[in-house]
C-alpha cells in the first residue's frame, strides 16, 4: 500500500511539473543532456580533487581532534595550558563560518607571500577545512570521553596506570567507539563542504561547473556536479545510518 | 608495625564532612571489615587508603611510609595495594586476559607471555580459565567480579581493598565470590573489606569497625561488635539489618 501511494504521489508531482508551460525552458537550462555530457569530463576531474581533499582532510581532522580531545582530558595543573588552548581554539573556530575561514586562509595567506610558506590555494583551502572541522570534532570526541564512566578511571588508577596510559588504554578506546556515528555524520557533512574550495579559485567540481556555465549560459553543468556529489554522499549517509543503528542495538543489548 | 595505619583522617566533599578524625590500623595478615549505614564514609575511607581520592587532614601509612611519600609515588602504591570495586569496573573493550594483564604489561613492564601465563594460572585457581578470551559483557556478574579479583591479585599486592564487592551481584552468585575471599584469608592476605553481608563479616573478619556519620563509633572482634555492641547506634543498625533478614 505504501508503495502504491508513493508512486501515485510522486507520479502526479512529476506530471504536474513536466506539463507546466515553463518546463521546456527549465529542462533546457538545467537538464540538457548534451550540456551535461559536454561538461562532464571537466567536472569529474574537479570532483576528483574534491574527493582527495575530503579523504586527506578527514584523516587529518580525526587525528588532530583526537589529540586535542586527549590533551584536554588530562587533569592536573601541568596540563592547564593545553586545556586553555583547546577551549580557546574551539570557541574561536567553531564561531567563524567555514566560508570565512576558507577566504581568510585560501586567499589571505597566499596574498602575504611569506617566504617558505606554500601559496597554493588548494593547500590553504584544505587547511581551512581542517581548522574548522577540528573544532567540532574535538567536541564530539570530548562528549565520548565524558560518557565513559568515572569508575573506569578509578579502576585504571587503582592498577597504577598513569594519566596518559589511562587515556590511551582505558578511556579513548571506549570514547572513540561511543562517537563513531557522530564522526561519520561529520564526514558526510565534510564531503559536501569540500565544495567551498571553489570560492578560492581551486578548480574543483563546482568551479569547473561554473566556468562552463559562464561560457554557455546553461546550468546543466551544475546539475552534473550535483549528481556526482549525490553519488558519493548517499552511500556514505546510508553507511552512517547503518553504523548508528548497529551502535544503538549494541547499547540496548548491554543494558538488557 | 602495622601494615596500614590511619591517623586522624578527615575529608570533606565540598562542605560535607565525610570522614572525621578516623584512626584505624590493619595488621599483617589481618582482615578488617568496615560496616555502617550508607553514607557513613566507609567506602570513602577505603578509597583514601587506596589513594584513589584525596583527603584533607591526617595521615595514612603503608608499612610506616606515608602514602603521599615519594617512595610510594606513581605505580609503587598500586602495586602493593590492590582494589576491587562494587561494580567490578572491568574494561569493556578488553577481553578477560587483556583486562588482567594490562597493568602487568603496561605498568610493570612484564612480557606478554609471562603476564598471560600468570593470569591463566590465577584464573585456573578460581575455575574460570575458560573465560580468558571472553569480553566482560558476556560474563555473569559473579564471573566479572572474580575476574576483577584476579586483576588485582596478579600484581601480587600486600594488601587488598574490597569495596562492597558483592553488592552488585545476583544473589545466587554472592557465595562463590565470598568463598574466593575466604580462600585469600586462609592464604594470609591482608584485607580491608567494606560489606553489607553481616554473616560474611562475622565469618571472615579479625576485627570490625562500625562507622556512622563520618566517624568510627565502635571497634573490636566481630563476635563482640556484631553480637554484643556497646554503642546504641551500632545496636540500632544491626537490629535493622536483622529485621531485613540479612544476618
Amino acid at each position: 500500500m505504501s508503495i502504491v501511494s508513493t508512486v501515485v504521489v510522486f507520479g502526479l508531482a512529476a506530471l504536474w511539473i513536466t506539463s507546466s508551460a515553463h518546463w521546456p525552458r527549465l529542462r533546457d537550462q538545467f537538464f540538457s543532456w548534451s550540456h551535461i555530457e559536454e561538461s562532464f569530463p571537466d567536472v569529474l576531474r574537479g570532483f576528483w580533487i574534491n574527493m582527495r581533499v575530503w579523504i586527506i582532510s578527514m584523516i587529518l581532522i580525526m587525528l588532530i581532534s583526537l589529540l586535542f580531545a586527549a590533551l584536554r582530558a588530562l587533569r592536573g595543573p601541568w596540563f592547564a595550558p593545553f586545556r586553555v588552548f583547546a577551549v580557546l581554539y574551539i570557541d574561536l573556530f567553531r564561531g567563524i563560518p567555514a566560508v570565512l575561514l576558507m577566504l581568510l586562509f585560501g586567499l589571505g595567506i597566499p596574498a602575504l607571500q611569506l617566504p617558505g610558506v606554500p601559496d597554493a590555494a588548494l593547500f590553504w583551502g584544505t587547511v581551512a577545512l581542517v581548522v574548522s572541522y577540528v573544532a567540532y570534532t574535538t567536541e564530539v570526541y570530548r562528549s565520548g570521553i565524558d560518557a565513559v564512566h568515572d569508575s573506569q578511571r578509578a579502576a585504571a588508577k587503582a592498577l597504577g596506570l598513569t594519566q596518559w596510559q589511562t587515556l590511551r588504554h582505558a578511556i579513548l578506546p571506549q570514547a572513540v567507539r561511543n562517537v563513531v556515528p557522530a564522526l561519520l555524520n561529520l564526514a558526510v557533512a565534510l564531503q559536501k563542504d569540500v565544495a567551498l574550495l571553489s570560492i578560492i579559485g581551486v578548480r574543483d567540481a563546482v568551479r569547473e561547473a561554473r566556468i562552463f556555465t559562464a561560457r554557455t549560459f546553461n546550468y546543466s553543468s551544475l546539475i552534473a556536479a550535483a549528481i556526482l556529489f549525490l553519488i558519493a554522499s548517499i552511500p556514505m549517509a546510508r553507511f552512517a545510518d547503518w553504523v548508528t543503528r548497529r551502535d544503538q542495538e549494541r547499547r540496548l543489548q548491554r543494558t538488557m | 608495625m602495622r601494615r596500614i595505619e590511619v591517623q586522624d583522617l578527615t575529608k570533606y566533599y565540598g562542605d560535607k564532612l565525610v570522614l572525621h578524625g578516623i584512626d584505624m590500623g590493619v595488621g599483617e595478615h589481618e582482615v578488617v571489615v568496615l560496616i555502617g549505614p550508607s553514607g557513613s564514609g566507609k567506602s570513602t575511607l577505603l578509597r583514601c587508603i587506596g589513594r584513589l581520592v584525596p583527603y584533607d587532614y591526617g595521615k595514612i601509612f603503608l608499612d610506616g611510609v606515608p602514602i603521599d611519600d615519594p617512595a610510594l609515588a606513581g605505580n609503587e602504591l598500586p602495586k602493593r595495594v590492590g582494589v576491587v570495586f562494587q561494580s567490578y569496573n572491568l574494561f569493556p573493550h578488553l577481553d578477560v586476559l587483556d583486562n588482567i594483564t594490562l597493568a602487568p604489561r603496561k605498568v610493570h613492564g612484564i612480557d606478554r607471555d609471562v603476564a598471560e601465563a600468570r593470569a591463566l594460572e590465577e584464573l585456573e585457581k578460581l575455575g574460570i580459565a575458560d573465560l580468558a578470551d571472553s569480553y566482560p559483557d558476556k560474563l555473569s556478574s559473579g564471573q566479572q567480579q572474580r575476574v576483577a579479583i584476579v586483576r588485582a591479585l596478579v600484581n601480587d599486592p600486600e594488601v587488598l581493598l574490597l569495596d562492597e564487592i558483592t553488592a552488585a551481584l545476583d544473589p545466587e552468585l554472592v557465595g562463590g565470590v565470598l568463598s574466593v575471599i575466604r580462600d585469600l584469608k586462609a592464604q594470609g592476605m591482608t584485607m580491608v573489606i567494606v560489606t553489607h553481608e553481616m554473616g560474611f563479616a562475622r565469618d571472615v573478619a579479625d576485627r570490625v569497625y562500625f562507622l556512622d556519620q563520618a566517624r568510627i563509633l565502635e571497634e573490636g572482634p566481630p563476635d563482640r561488635v556484631l553480637g554484643d555492641p556497646e554503642h546504641p547506634r551500632t545496636r540500632q543498625f544491626l537490629q535493622r539489618i536483622i529485621e531485613a533478614g540479612r544476618l
